[in-house]
């Protein structure tokens, strides 16, 4: 038995993906921006538009048969999402707009719940924008410090550092699990089981992990987990934050509204159990069911064999890469998922990006929402092709063939 | 390589990117701006020396894709000995031909240099590129202590 997908499998996945059979500019779509956003299978696409052909309606609210098939509906997503992330129960499982949803979410609520003056939060050097800027505005508010991890050349955090800025002010860890620009997969037991010892929680900004590998929150035993649906073949609009069920409850509401409240007086509102608590006003029902199919589609593709066949597709790309000339990687990590950053000399990536989407070739430039890990490589920008797993090695050869053609260009 | 690349890229636009003209920090200019594309993380920097209603010296530094270097690069040679009207028509002059329709007729002999800019058109995402360091320009002209953007 061979626990990496196959090219006939890939075949077949592709067929999954209506958007993957179009031509752009006169070429076959070769699709490498996946960690901006994952693309749709049919099944989902089709799920979202039953919900709205035929039986679109509020949930928890009408006794009527519409609203009833609603409810269910979403509700059963949160059962998926609970075996997907193997979540304790259902009541750890809040749904969110998105994974920077949940990061603000737990930002506002964290910080008004549990954060005084002179108190601390850790955050990385790697961190994308929507982990940082949430916990700059909160510790503004709330008379705090954010402190940094920094990152060594290659792109992984120094773990010594780490042990250095923990202390008795520390409140919270709030660490990516994948880098988006970098590739980077961090050392999350290592980083919790520390945190822990210290009675520090920690928060995993897991968005570019969940298309790539499996997630066991019980096992890796973060405090708390945010990811998008977007990224994960559902989707945009939709994520969840998880949360142990001893912290949510600790914790303040984010948001006030319908849904949330047990009892509402002018004097006072008994606010609801989780996980409604924190799930104000009418929830993206059309998405979350979406997202449920999305979660069941690639669990029965099986981790084992994405996770093999894209760590296959990430060394043979690395591989050829170097055969480019004046290419240097931006991110050298061993252990890494997902996306390669790189810059070539005397080429902008914007240029790059032009040339290869001529090519039929859709990449990301730009600093990738991480302008911080920008400045510690000292570059304005770079190209990053992410993968997934209808990728395929042709789709790279035909990346190697279009960067050579660039630095034909602008040689 | 396809047509409109070469549109896009003519050996006027690859040369510039590779040996920028005026591309240095003024001492003292009159006038300076900075300009960003917060989409990109282009940065550029504009100085100018004004006597009295003239451009007496331009200059521009920064890092960008070979467009907005390119474009940069042109911009100096072209408003070097302009007039601050003359610098504003040339402005709205170029800000025409980088965003009209591929439809219209341009006509190349009037815009100089600058008529190698019209492949910019067929590439709305490159606009930006093309046009931020003429925002700068602008923005230290009416010396707006403010960043230029392109958003």
């Amino acid at each position: 038995m061979n626990s990496t997908l196959q090219q006939i499998d890939i075949e077949k996945f592709r067929k999954d993906f209506p958007i993957l059979q179009q031509k752009v500019h006169g070429k076959p779509l070769v699709y490498l921006d996946n960690a901006a956003t994952s693309q749709t299978p049919k099944i989902v696409i089709d799920a979202i538009q039953e919900y709205y052909l035929k039986y679109n309606s509020n949930v928890h609210r009408g006794v009527h048969r519409l609203s009833q098939l609603a409810s269910e509906a979403y509700e059963e997503t949160r059962e998926i999402v609970q075996d997907f992330l193997n979540a304790n129960s259902v009541q750890e499982v809040i749904f969110t707009k998105g994974t920077t949803d949940g990061i603000n979410l737990l930002a506002s609520s964290i910080g008004r719940g549990l954060i005084r003056e002179g108190d601390e939060i850790i955050i990385s050097a790697m961190e994308h924008h929507s982990n940082i800027v949430p916990w700059q505005i909160m510790c503004e508010d709330r008379g705090a410090k954010l402190r940094v991890i920094p990152i060594n050349d290659d792109g992984e955090i120094i773990f010594e550092a780490f042990e250095g800025l923990l202390n008795e002010r520390t409140k919270l860890v709030s660490i990516v699990h994948t880098s988006n620009s970098l590739g980077t997969v961090n050392p999350l037991r290592e980083i919790i089981d520390l945190a822990h010892k210290k009675g520090v929680p920690v928060l995993v900004d897991g968005a570019q992990a969940v298309p790539h590998t499996k997630i066991d929150v019980q096992d890796l035993d973060c405090d708390f987990f945010v990811f998008s649906g977007h990224k994960v073949y559902g989707p945009t609009g939709v994520g969840v934050l998880y949360g142990k069920k001893a912290w949510l409850e600790k914790l303040p509401p984010y948001q006030g509204g319908g849904d949330m409240i047990l009892n509402v007086t002018f004097e006072k509102t008994k606010f609801n159990e989780l996980p409604y608590k924190f799930e104000a006003g009418t929830p993206n029902i059309a998405d979350v069911i979406g997202l449920g199919v999305a979660l069941n589609y690639v669990q029965k593709i099986g981790y084992d064999k994405i996770s093999a066949w894209e760590n296959e597709l990430m060394w043979y790309a690395r591989n050829r890469l170097q055969e480019i000339d004046g290419l240097r990687f931006i991110g050298n990590a061993k252990h890494r998922a997902g996306a390669i950053s790189f810059v070539i000399e005397n080429v902008h990536p914007h240029d790059i990006g032009t040339i290869l989407d001529r090519e039929g070739i859709a990449v990301r430039t730009g600093h990738h929402c991480t302008q911080p890990v920008m400045q510690r490589f000292k570059v304005p920008a770079t190209t990053r092709a992410s993968f997934a797993f209808y990728n395929t090695k042709e789709e790279i050869d035909q990346l190697i063939n279009a960067l050579h053609k660039v630095i034909e260009f602008f040689a | 390589m396809i047509d409109e690349l070469r549109e896009l890229y003519q050996e006027v636009i690859l040369d510039h990117n590779k040996n920028p003209k005026n591309y240095f920090h003024m001492e003292n200019p009159t006038h300076s701006a900075e300009g960003h594309n917060p989409l990109c993380g282009d940065q550029v920097e504009v100085f100018l020396n004004v006597e009295g209603d003239v451009i007496t010296n331009i200059s521009f530094q920064g890092h960008g894709c070979a467009i907005s270097k390119a474009a940069s690069s042109v911009m100096t040679t072209v408003l070097k000995g302009k007039t601050i009207a003359e610098a504003k028509e040339w402005f709205n002059r170029y800000q025409h031909l980088v965003t009209s329709d591929m439809g219209e007729v341009v006509d190349f002999d009037a815009f100089g240099q600058l008529a190698v800019f019209a492949g910019v058109r067929e590439f709305p995402m490159r606009v930006k590129c093309a046009s931020l360091s003429w925002h700068t320009m602008l923005q230290a002209l009416e010396n707006k202590n403010e960043v230029a953007s392109t958003e």
